[in-house]
């Protein structure tokens, strides 16, 4: 596999880019592999690959129902950011958030991760105290974040209306300048390309059916191509965790699957350059490099498998958006679509262990996934290597719940909703 | 989507509130722990037919139990429940 860089683009333009090779191998599964990840997702690739390269365990296989990018990673509004309170999840998206900074050397492909900052606005004086709270749990954990004030949210925000006849004026709010955005298609090709290249097997279309066992012990899958054994299976299929689970045995799980949507504008000059959060409300706002707004907001908030929403979170976003920016009034919808949330109680994964022998488990994202990517992947890999968690997942068992240890961050209790 | 509710006809989504599963029932006070937790926290989550309640929060405010297809969004059957409760074909 050859190396991008700017030598190789000027090579293939002269060759008239005709010598360009696919970014990875269409594997055919072989009858047994070390390690079998089921799911080829952000955090099912990105496991490979730390796999690969930290634990040097290359006899790896991916397999993934449909193509590559063809769920969550490819759905998702990209927002990466490390703005979170708890002591025991701060940790992990800071180490998630200094991956993504590395990202593009480390796997040789530009993920365009773009630290353009996150903002997220306050309409309260008690929201405000909120993220002050938010803040100094932030810098106690050696992270940067900004307070900002109405003049500084107007110098950075411009097209913001920050006025009091505002629907929902705004008093402040937090500002994490690292955060900000990463190309998501690019994060699923890049672990694929980067796994691929130290021989992990990526199996595209194929569905897994069932799990091999030998008593309680997990000792493979069954797929719609064929009987696949490993000595570790681990699963990471996000929405379809209980659905997967199921097949196993387990159907336990502290889980609901919901349908998130997420929205597309048609492409206009640059006009926002930070990414935007209401809080009166749930929205989340920035401007991809195409020139589209990408946006979206709640779940839609029942159970849902079906990968597509119902109107009413349309008109919310949308109602929520033009109370933010007014100007936006007159710019059109170009798309719109549905992903499938793994929603936990407390909205925090699970990366663990088990829940039987030969079995390892990666699900619960919420609306956390994207930005967890490289530190799930990480953790995931450290976990299925060594048999325990690493120091930073150590607090996502699955076990939590049961022992009161749940990860609430707002203390909203247990529904399948957090955010 | 629309939910046929017992008492007002057809209407729309947006009047509903979604409750949850009605698959659990709340276990006795005391109990013990896992059973409780249990209740609390796991879910079935099943991909197609789902017992569910809804309030039609913004017409008879009635609380109904939905047979829904969670893949297809497909309703089956729709119930009053509590002291109004209508016959539960759900
Ligand atoms: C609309 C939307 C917006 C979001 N916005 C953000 C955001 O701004 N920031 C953020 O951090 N997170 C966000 N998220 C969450 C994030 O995208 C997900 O949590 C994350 O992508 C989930 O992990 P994944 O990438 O591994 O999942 P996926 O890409 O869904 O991977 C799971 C894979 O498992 C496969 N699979 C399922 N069943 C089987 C089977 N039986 N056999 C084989 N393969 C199977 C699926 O086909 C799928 O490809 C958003 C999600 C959505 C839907
Ligand atoms: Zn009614």
């Amino acid at each position: 596999m050859g190396r991008y860089s700017i030598f190789a683009v000027a090579a293939g333009a002269l060759g008239g880019n005709r010598g360009w090779r696919p970014a990875w191998r269409k594997a055919v599964p072989k009858p047994s592999y070390e390690v079998v990840i089921v799911g080829g997702g952000g955090h099912g690739l990105a496991t490979a690959h730390y796999l690969a390269r930290e634990h040097g365990i290359t006899d790896v296989a991916v397999v993934e129902k449909g193509w590559i990018g063809s769920g969550n990673v490819g759905r998702n509004t990209t927002i990466v950011r490390s703005n979170y309170m708890l002591d025991r999840t701060v940790p992990f998206y800071e180490a998630s958030l200094k991956l993504w900074e590395g990202l593009s050397h480390d796997l040789n492909f530009n993920v365009m991760f773009s630290s353009r900052g996150v903002i997220n606005l306050a309409h309260t004086p008690a929201q405000m105290d909120i993220f002050t709270r938010r803040a100094n749990s932030m810098m106690l954990n050696g992270i940067a974040a900004e307070m900002l004030d109405v003049a500084g949210l107007r110098r950075r925000v411009p097209l913001l209306d920050v006025s009091p006849a505002a629907r929902f004026p705004v008093v402040g709010a937090i500002h994490q300048a690292r955060g900000g955005t990463a190309r998501h298609d690019a994060v699923a090709w890049g672990y694929a390309r980067a796994a691929d290249s130290r021989g992990v097997d990526i199996i595209e279309n194929c569905e897994v059916t069932g799990f091999l066992r030998e008593g309680d012990r997990i000792t493979g899958v069954r797929t719609t191509r064929g009987d696949i054994r490993a000595r570790k299976t681990a699963v990471a299929v996000a929405g379809s965790t209980s659905q997967v689970m199921a097949l196993a045995g387990i159907d336990d799980l502290p889980i609901e699957s919901h349908v998130l949507q997420a929205f597309v504008s048609e492409g206009m000059k640059p006009a926002l350059d930070v990414v935007v959060t209401f809080g009166a409300g749930h929205l989340y706002i920035s401007q991809s490099d195409k020139g589209g707004l990408v946006f979206g907001g709640d779940i839609d908030g029942y159970n849902s498998y079906a990968q597509r929403g119902n109107l009413p979170i349309v008109e919310d976003v949308a109602s929520a958006a033009l109370a933010m920016f007014p100007a936006f009034s007159r710019v059109r919808l170009l798309r719109t679509w549905g992903g499938l949330m793994d929603m936990t109680m407390d909205g925090q994964p699970i990366i663990t262990t088990g829940p039987l022998p030969g079995l390892y488990l990666n699900c619960g994202w919420c609306y956390e996934g994207f930005k967890a990517t490289p530190a799930s992947g990480f953790t995931f890999a450290w976990t299925i290597a060594k048999d325990e968690p690493h120091p930073l997942n150590a607090p996502f068992r699955l076990d939590r719940f049961r022992q009161g240890r749940v990860l609430d961050e707002k203390g909203r209790g247990p529904y399948p909703g957090h955010h | 989507m629309r939910i046929p509710c017992p008492t007002c006809g057809p209407r729309d989504l947006r009047e509903f509130t979604y409750i949850g599963d009605a698959l659990r029932s709340a276990p006795a006070l005391e109990a013990d722990a896992d059973t409780w937790a249990a209740y609390v926290y796991t879910r079935r989550n099943p991909r197609g037919e789902h017992l569910e309640y809804w309030q039609h929060s913004h017409g008879c405010r009635q609380f109904l139990r939905v047979r829904r297809d969670t893949a297809t969004h497909v309703i089956h059957a729709a119930a009053c429940v509590g002291p109004h409760a209508t016959e539960d074909e759900a």
